[in-house]
């Protein structure tokens, strides 16, 4: 790697994680170690258990390691405080979840406009309508999480998650919840917008079909990373 | 915290109000500080009123009064120093106005052309409605009377009254004077005379307890104070504005304590239910906690946010309790309209701003420990659902205690009164909890059948102790409630069954030993036969034991009270019915000096020769209640000063005597042959024929000293303080029973979320709408019929203990306390809980469903 280039968006080194269950430690995650170009999108996938979660945890500066270390766009986390973090989560990054993780009290504006808010940014009622246009959702924006599809709910949180304009967009298992054509449309609009604002993609999914989109494939199984590969019909 | 921020927090409020998680915890902060400000407001008016009346209410700087007429030296004193001087009579007479109307009892004050000294007094004016200032006093031969007094005696301008001996034309009606706006706890109507026609009524006889008065107003009053406070005699004190009335304020202290504990108890509640509240926004709001975080706000804004959320709310609730308490206070000065008979003053804004900082510490003293446990929700439950559910445990709570408990402090305004309230507070609490427990258990026991009553039961007993408080909290209110209306009805209708039908309800006093023959003759040419005439003596208790006695020796006020007053002594025979002896013994009629027997006309005309000093008499009977509270033992030796005579006599026995017999009683007996020649007047008791007015009338005519006490009158007069009082202590309580409801609310509110999932389970299942809505119809009828019951066993219990302990009447249980306590609370529970919970069946169960999932 030259010094001159830019710093990997991400990059990850000997990462584990273990918990304690009763007397002994149960390696969740075991010497991972890979990096990610700006601009990439990389799905990690694997069966349920194999740590894909904890991962991107880790990724995002949810959890702290147990050892080894994440840099993201150069930063370490493991010098960070829990505060610290958060500051750099919300430059840095969006989330995109399974299960939505829309506030039910507020509107599909206020959710949107809710980061904006939290980052003191005058601009978060045109911004964040402006992104449920872009979503597709301009007439709705008064409608409450459970007046809405679950598809509708999944543009939300991408309309919530790219507002903020991050460098880095985490989703995981954005499909999981929704049902196959529903599912397809969220991951044309999430990869057709990750494109357009050359946003780095950590996707996490048992998805094949949704991973075979993304550039690489990280595999994992019982906490190692087994396989880190190129995706043939990656765009 | 930055100013976006509160601004936020503003805009996150609106929209947690929106989606109404907010809401029990809004209605029970207005009601806990509603509460507080109805009580607080209405205390201060009242303060208010007295401290903006105690300049004028004195009608000089510093008065000495005495119950004999005070020595020259006063006056003469206060001349000298260059002081103004203003002397005055008051006693209490009967005021006719012809034989058209009956007289009424009346204080008169006669006072000379100084009066008053400080302030003014107010005369009626056509023109003028506040009144206008009078020049000067009445001139001799002139009376002023007060509103009350013309009403009572159909007079206007120019008309007459008759005092004593004497006819007085009425020159001008008050408005206000000096001393009559203390409103409270007067006594009768007044009128205003000219000291030079004092003489003439012929009524400061003895007996008639007039008080003698020397108003003292001017520049060095403190010198002054000082030399007349040295110079002072037994039976003489000095006032001034600042010990003005301590008995007036001391019951208004406890009044104001009393009304301010008796809202703690819904404060109490109201922060039950805020507790509730708080803990359910606490796992409503954990995702939104760790999605702020895991947007990049730092867990110091997050907290920030929360607590600025619950300021603001605090703020809003507070200020629409604050309102409130405005209409409240408003409302309790008018169910106390004796009170604010003279007007209170308009009603501060402190002690609103006072509830207002209370709410907000409640609030915080509740919520903040579920705030900051909410701040530190790990970002990873956005992930990981299972994380972040940490209360504070037992120990979130005790910043909440300590707030209540200093609540409590302050109203109790001392460490001992409030360490006794919180601690009958804890125990009553614990006593309802251990109840209510009691009767879940056997509920269990009872056979129930069908589906909705075993599903309804079940929801109780699985929240046992949640239940128990919604119980405890729905009870205290019911009880409070019961206790003023049902129980409080029943005792005063069984103590007045307990009345002889023949009790006495009339008295004459102040009759003179020359009327008694001609007075028992008109008694008995109007139907009133049988009557015995007391003699009485006034004397003064000056030594126990060889050592004087002074009103400084007691702390208790009633003690200091009978100490520095004089007593009604008289002599018998006989123990009067009535009486009974406790300690010692009566003398036998065998036993005494001489042929003397009770009461007797003709003696009374002839009383011995000899001086009483230092006479030994066959000892006294004491009542008992006299005797603890002067801490007299049977053979203590007692002197007494009758008019400059001393008489020592010895204990010799104790008496417990029934006071509601209306008989007449005394502290004090002698065996005759003791006080027969010191200047006495005589008392007696009797009913009266039906018509008592033209009786009166005649009375006033024949015997124009003699003054009529009309216990009929008295006891309505009494009985409707007692129903104002009644009607404001329920208007309190009444927020305790909000405040239950709204534990009941908050607790529903708590187990919304498990009650729909139990629902669209149930209806999975095939159970439809009506059978779900009659399981929490049967669960909440329950638990309204365990708090009815509760409440219904507590007031009973207490309605005994008040009959045996306290009134000393028979207690006759009443079945009604039970049928409408648990009736009431069955059908209100039942419909609150309803309310609460109509939205559950509304919601379909695929939606709940897929949210748990």
């Amino acid at each position: 790697m030259n010094l001159n280039d830019p710093p990997p968006a991400i990059r990850v080194a000997d990462l584990a994680k273990e918990v304690k269950s009763g007397e002994t430690p149960l390696v969740i995650l075991d010497a991972v170690s890979f990096s990610v170009a700006p601009g990439e999108a990389i799905a990690i996938v694997g069966a349920s258990g194999s740590g894909k979660t904890t991962l991107l945890g880790l990724l995002a500066g949810l959890d702290r390691p147990s050892r080894g270390e994440v840099w993201l766009h150069g930063e370490a986390l493991g010098a960070l405080d829990e505060d610290a973090r958060a500051a750099l989560r919300g430059r840095l990054l969006g989330f995109v979840f399974q299960s939505f993780q829309l506030l039910p009290a507020l509107t599909a504006l206020e959710n949107v406009m809710l980061p904006l808010e939290l980052a003191g940014r005058p601009d978060a009622e045109t911004a964040a309508r402006d992104w449920l246009e872009r979503v597709g959702l301009g007439a709705r924006l008064g409608h409450t999480p459970k007046q809405l599809s679950g598809g509708e709910q999944q543009r939300v949180a991408l309309a919530r998650a790219f507002a903020g304009d991050p460098a880095m967009l985490f989703a995981d298992e954005p499909t999981g919840n929704l049902d196959g054509a529903t599912g397809a449309e969220v991951a044309e609009l999430m990869f057709r917008l990750n494109r357009e604002r050359g946003t780095t993609l950590v996707l996490v999914t048992h998805d094949l079909s949704l991973a075979a989109r993304c550039q690489r494939r990280l595999r994992l199984a019982g906490g190692r990373l087994v396989a880190d590969e190129p995706v043939a019909s990656g765009s | 915290m930055r100013f976006t921020d509160l601004a936020l927090a503003w805009r996150l409020l609106r929209r947690d109000w929106r989606a109404g998680e907010l809401r029990v915890l809004a209605a029970a902060l207005i009601l806990a500080v509603a509460a507080m400000a109805s009580v607080g407001l209405f205390s201060d008016r009242v303060k208010l009123s007295l401290a903006s009346q105690a300049n004028d209410l004195l009608g000089a700087d510093l008065m000495i009064s005495g119950d004999r007429p005070l020595p020259e030296t006063f006056a003469r004193e206060a001349r000298a120093r260059g002081l103004a001087v203003s002397e005055a009579v008051r006693f209490v007479s009967m005021t006719g106005a012809g034989q058209a109307v009956a007289p009424v009892l009346t204080e008169v004050k006669a006072v000379d052309a100084a009066f008053p000294l400080r302030g003014q007094v107010l005369l009626v004016d056509q023109a003028l409605p506040q009144g206008r200032a009078a020049r000067g006093v009445p001139a001799a031969g002139e009376a002023w009377i007060d509103r009350r007094l013309a009403r009572r005696l159909g007079l206007e301008l120019g008309g007459r009254i008759h005092l004593g001996e004497i006819t007085l034309r009425v020159t001008a009606i008050v408005f206000q004077e000096p001393e009559a706006s203390t409103g409270f706890l007067a006594v009768g109507p007044r009128v205003l005379i000219n000291r030079a026609d004092l003489a003439a009524t012929g009524l400061l006889v003895p007996g008639n307890r007039a008080v003698y008065r020397l108003m003292v107003a001017g520049g060095d009053v403190e010198v002054y104070r000082a030399w007349a406070q040295g110079a002072l005699q037994r039976g003489q004190r000095l006032e001034t504005i600042r010990d003005l009335r301590p008995e007036v304020r001391q019951t208004l202290e406890r009044a104001e304590k009393f009304l301010g504990i008796a809202s703690l108890v819904a404060v109490l509640l109201a922060a039950v239910a805020v507790a509730l509240a708080a803990g359910r926004y606490l796992r409503r709001h954990l995702d939104a906690s760790a999605m702020m975080r895991c947007m990049g706000a730092p867990q110091r804004q997050v907290l920030g946010l929360f607590i600025a959320q619950f300021a603001w709310l605090g703020l809003a609730a507070s200020l629409v309790g604050a309102l409130l308490g405005y209409a409240g206070q408003a409302l309790l000065a008018s169910l106390l309209n004796f009170v604010s008979a003279s007007g209170l003053p308009a009603p501060r804004f402190f002690p609103a701003a006072q509830a207002l900082g209370a709410g907000l510490l409640l609030l915080l003293g509740f919520a903040l420990p579920p705030l900051f446990a909410l701040a530190s929700v790990p970002p990873l439950r956005v992930l990981r659902r299972d994380l972040g559910l940490r209360t504070g445990g037992a120990l979130a709570y005790a910043l909440g205690v300590l707030v209540i408990a200093g609540l409590v402090l302050w109203q109790a305004q001392d460490w001992a009164t409030g360490g006794w309230v919180l601690l009958v507070m804890l125990l009553l609490l614990a006593a309802c909890l251990a109840c209510a427990r009691l009767l879940l258990a056997l509920l269990r026991r009872l056979p129930h059948r069908g589906y909705n009553w075993r599903y309804g039961l079940a929801n109780l007993r699985r929240r046992p102790l949640a239940v128990s408080l919604q119980v405890s909290a729905l009870a205290l209110g019911i009880m409070a409630l019961l206790l003023l209306t049902l129980v409080r009805g029943d005792l005063l209708r069984t103590w007045r069954a307990t009345l002889p039908a023949d009790a006495p309800n009339t008295f004459l006093i102040n009759i003179q030993p020359d009327q008694i023959e001609a007075l028992g003759q008109f008694l008995k040419a109007r139907g009133v036969s049988n009557t015995s005439l007391y003699p009485m003596v006034r004397g003064r208790l000056v030594e126990k034991n060889g050592r004087a006695v002074s009103p400084r020796d007691y702390v208790d006020e009633r003690a200091q009270r009978l100490v520095d007053r004089e007593f009604n002594l008289s002599w018998m025979t006989e123990l009067p019915k009535g009486n009974e002896i406790v300690a010692g013994k009566w003398w036998g009629a065998a036993a005494l000096p001489g042929p003397s027997r009770a009461p007797d006309s003709k003696r009374e005309q002839l009383p011995p020769d000899g001086a009483a000093k230092g006479q030994e008499g066959g000892g006294m009977s004491l009542e008992q209640g006299i005797g603890e509270s002067l801490g007299i033992k049977l053979g203590d030796r007692l002197v007494f000063d009758i008019a400059g005579q001393t008489v020592s006599t010895t204990v010799t026995s104790l008496r417990k005597v029934q006071w509601d017999s209306f008989r007449v009683n005394f502290f004090a007996v002698f065996p005759p042959g003791v006080l027969e020649n010191m200047p006495r007047s005589h008392i007696t008791s009797f009913r009266a024929p039906a018509e008592t007015r033209a009786l009166a009338g005649d009375l006033v005519q024949a015997f124009p000293n003699v003054l009529m006490i009309d216990v009929t009158e008295i006891m309505a007069q009494v009985q409707n303080v007692m129903d104002q009082v009644a009607r404001a202590v329920q208007f309190v309580f009444l927020f305790t029973l909000i405040g239950g409801l709204l534990v009941l609310q908050a607790a529903i509110a708590a187990t919304q979320d498990e009650r729909q999932f139990d629902a669209a389970v149930l209806r999975t299942l095939g159970a439809n709408r009506r059978q779900l809505a009659a399981a929490q119809l049967a669960e909440f009828a329950t638990l309204g019929a365990l708090a009815g019951l509760l409440a219904a066993g507590g007031a009973t219990l207490l309605a005994w203990l008040l009959s045996r302990e306290i009134l000393n009447i028979p207690y006759r249980p009443d079945p009604w306390v039970w049928v409408i306590g648990v009736g009431c609370a069955m059908i209100g529970v039942a419909l609150a809980g309803w309310l609460g919970t109509r939205r559950i069946l509304d919601r379909p169960p695929l939606w709940v469903l897929r949210d748990v999932a």
